[in-house]
């Protein structure tokens, strides 16, 4: 099960981020996890939202450049080490992590990291059938 | 899938636009001996230029004794201005039109009912090229006021007895509205704004293409090829392109017929020549340089070998279409809007064909021209489409590199291409600006 991760084109310019979380907010949309990936002149804001469907056409509306990827969200132990295991096994099946961020909110002694692979498919099986815990849309997009 | 259809283009005035080349060149000898005479005899500034040069309208036996007589160029008519230059009597002119002047003191021109019919003829010809009848709608969607563009179209359209909406630029929302209520057939007005136009009406989820018009008139600024296809491709109509100046008489002095193979100039009434804007010798058929036109019969304001810093060539080959009115091709450029970065000539329109060849981009771009330090800097700015975005940094960063390479390979220097949100790089609703020079040269 991988989420929509929503994506949005963000120049570096003041206000811009802003701007995009409050049509967000307007639309009564909550960010569960969020980073930023960055160059010097444009950056990419990327969400895992409560509704990705209802945030893309709000976004869009106000002409910003929108698009959906799909990721991976797994719980890993919170503790030293409860991370590099995941890697570990998809290091060995030479499944290339394209970025990585952790979610907002932890869930009981877990914490939740989105993984965007080279081959989501493959990895969400290996990290399924060696224990990981995989969020799907039902528990986290309400 | 175009709804513009061939046989619905015509020949407005076969006689004068198809006349034989020998018969044309007597028309034009007689009208230039008329109107050398009639200018010295009523413009104080055309008689002491002459007198100066040493020439008398007498000298003018043949056409190629055009070539005696001095240029004039925008200079001249700002120091006569506002009304130094003008042949008639005053109480004849009925209608002014001025240039914008942005480049200085404006460019005034006062109007005899004669010039406005001269006018109303030119515009009509080229609107009938694209396929304008009787019972067709024409959208104006130019300026209207000093500007030349939307009077001009609304009198050749009426010329030709089809109803013309006197729309001007900007109100896009009403604009939208008009073009959906009572659907124009035609629309004319600088092709930015058409490609705006088309934009707006696809971000209220409307196909252009569902916009019932057949062909455009589109001019009053540069464009290019790609330009076109892309107008062509959104409304599937007929692109065609109209040429003039408010110093000469507006837009009509020369347009495309749909074979789009030149624009053809109403040579009874404008006689062109091309110079070397260096050496300002006459250029023969075919070279590129600077057009310069003699207006044969004007009578409110004419002009007699007026440069007009526009870069074209022009062709007496006759055409497909039949006319055999001289060709010129598009403005390639303008001597006075070629950027010279890092002492390598640049004209902005060779970086719009490579822009608008990339299907990714939105048809808004901008050059910002700038010195840092000692160094000229190209930056080429572009939108991000909405449609084509994809949440990559390595595709987006590859993208960048691929416009500027193509740039480069086009202008000979390197650029530095910089992406922006959709609909972030200003829209114009008249003539667009695409070059910002910020460099100080004082």
């Amino acid at each position: 099960m991988t989420l929509k991760q929503v994506s949005v084109f963000l120049e570096n310019k003041q206000g811009r981020l802003w701007k995009s979380l409050n049509i967000l907010k307007n639309e009564d949309i909550d960010i569960r996890a969020l980073s930023i990936a960055d160059t010097s002149e444009f950056g990419i804001l990327r969400m895992i939202v409560s509704d990705p469907d209802k945030a893309k056409d709000a976004l869009e509306a106000e002409q910003f450049a929108v698009s959906f990827a799909q990721v991976l969200a797994i719980e890993v132990d919170d503790q030293p080490g409860g991370l590099e295991n995941a890697l570990d096994l998809l290091n060995k099946e030479n499944i290339n992590v394209e970025y990585i961020y952790a979610f907002v909110e932890k869930k009981t002694s877990k914490a939740l990291v989105v993984l965007r692979t080279d081959n989501n498919d493959l990895a969400l099986s290996i990290l399924e059938s060696n224990g990981f815990s995989i969020i799907d849309d039902e528990a986290y997009t309400i | 899938m175009s709804k513009f259809k061939e046989e619905d283009a015509y020949i407005f005035n076969p006689e004068r636009e198809c006349m034989d080349r020998e018969e044309l060149r007597k028309l034009q000898l007689r009208r230039l001996k008329k109107v050398v005479k009639y200018a010295y005899d009523n413009v104080e500034f055309y008689r002491n230029l002459y007198d100066e040069a040493g020439v008398k309208p007498e000298d003018i036996e043949t056409l190629e004794d055009i070539q005696k007589l001095p240029f004039i160029t925008k200079d001249d008519l700002r120091k006569t201005y506002p009304f130094d230059l003008q042949a008639a009597p005053k109480e004849d002119w009925v209608e002014v039109h001025s240039t914008s002047g942005t480049t200085g003191i404006p460019t005034v021109a006062a109007y005899t009912q004669k010039d406005l019919d001269i006018w109303a003829e030119c515009t009509a010809r080229g609107l009938a090229s694209v396929g304008v009848h009787k019972d067709d709608i024409v959208n104006v969607a130019y300026g209207f006021g000093l500007f030349t563009g939307g009077h001009g179209a609304q009198y050749g359209a009426q010329k030709i007895g089809a109803l013309a909406v006197p729309m001007s630029s900007g109100n896009t929302q009403k604009q939208m509205n008009f073009l959906k209520d009572f659907p124009a057939d035609y629309l004319c007005c600088t092709p930015s704004y058409a490609l705006y136009l088309a934009e707006s009406f696809e971000k209220e989820g409307i196909d252009p293409q569902s916009i019932p018009l057949k062909g455009g008139l589109y001019g009053a600024e540069m464009w290019t090829e790609e330009i076109r296809q892309k107008l062509e491709g959104k409304f599937g109509i007929s692109a065609q392109n109209i040429y003039g100046l408010t110093e000469v008489i507006g837009p009509g002095v020369s347009t495309e017929c749909h074979f789009k193979n030149g624009m053809h100039i109403a040579e009874d009434h404008f006689y062109p020549e091309i110079i070397d804007p260096e050496t300002l010798e006459v250029l023969p058929e075919g070279t590129e340089g600077e057009i310069v036109f003699t207006t044969l019969t004007k009578t409110g304001m004419p002009v007699i070998r007026y440069r007009t810093k526009d870069l074209t060539s022009i062709t007496y080959e006759k055409c497909e279409c039949g006319r055999t009115n001289v060709r010129m091709s598009r403005i390639k450029g303008r001597s006075d809007d070629m950027l010279k970065v890092k002492g390598v000539i640049v004209f902005p329109k060779q970086i719009e064909e490579v822009l608008m060849k990339m299907d990714e981009l939105s048809p808004a771009y901008q050059i910002v021209v700038s010195r840092p330090k000692t160094m000229d800097e190209i930056e080429v700015q572009v939108e991000i489409d909405q449609s084509n975005f994809q949440d990559s940094i390595p595709n987006l960063e590859s993208f960048k590199r691929l416009i500027a390479k193509k740039v480069r390979e086009a202008i000979g220097i390197g650029v530095k291409v910089t992406l922006a949100e959709p609909y972030s790089i200003p829209r114009s609703e008249g003539k667009a600006v695409r070059v910002i020079d910020k460099r100080n040269f004082d």
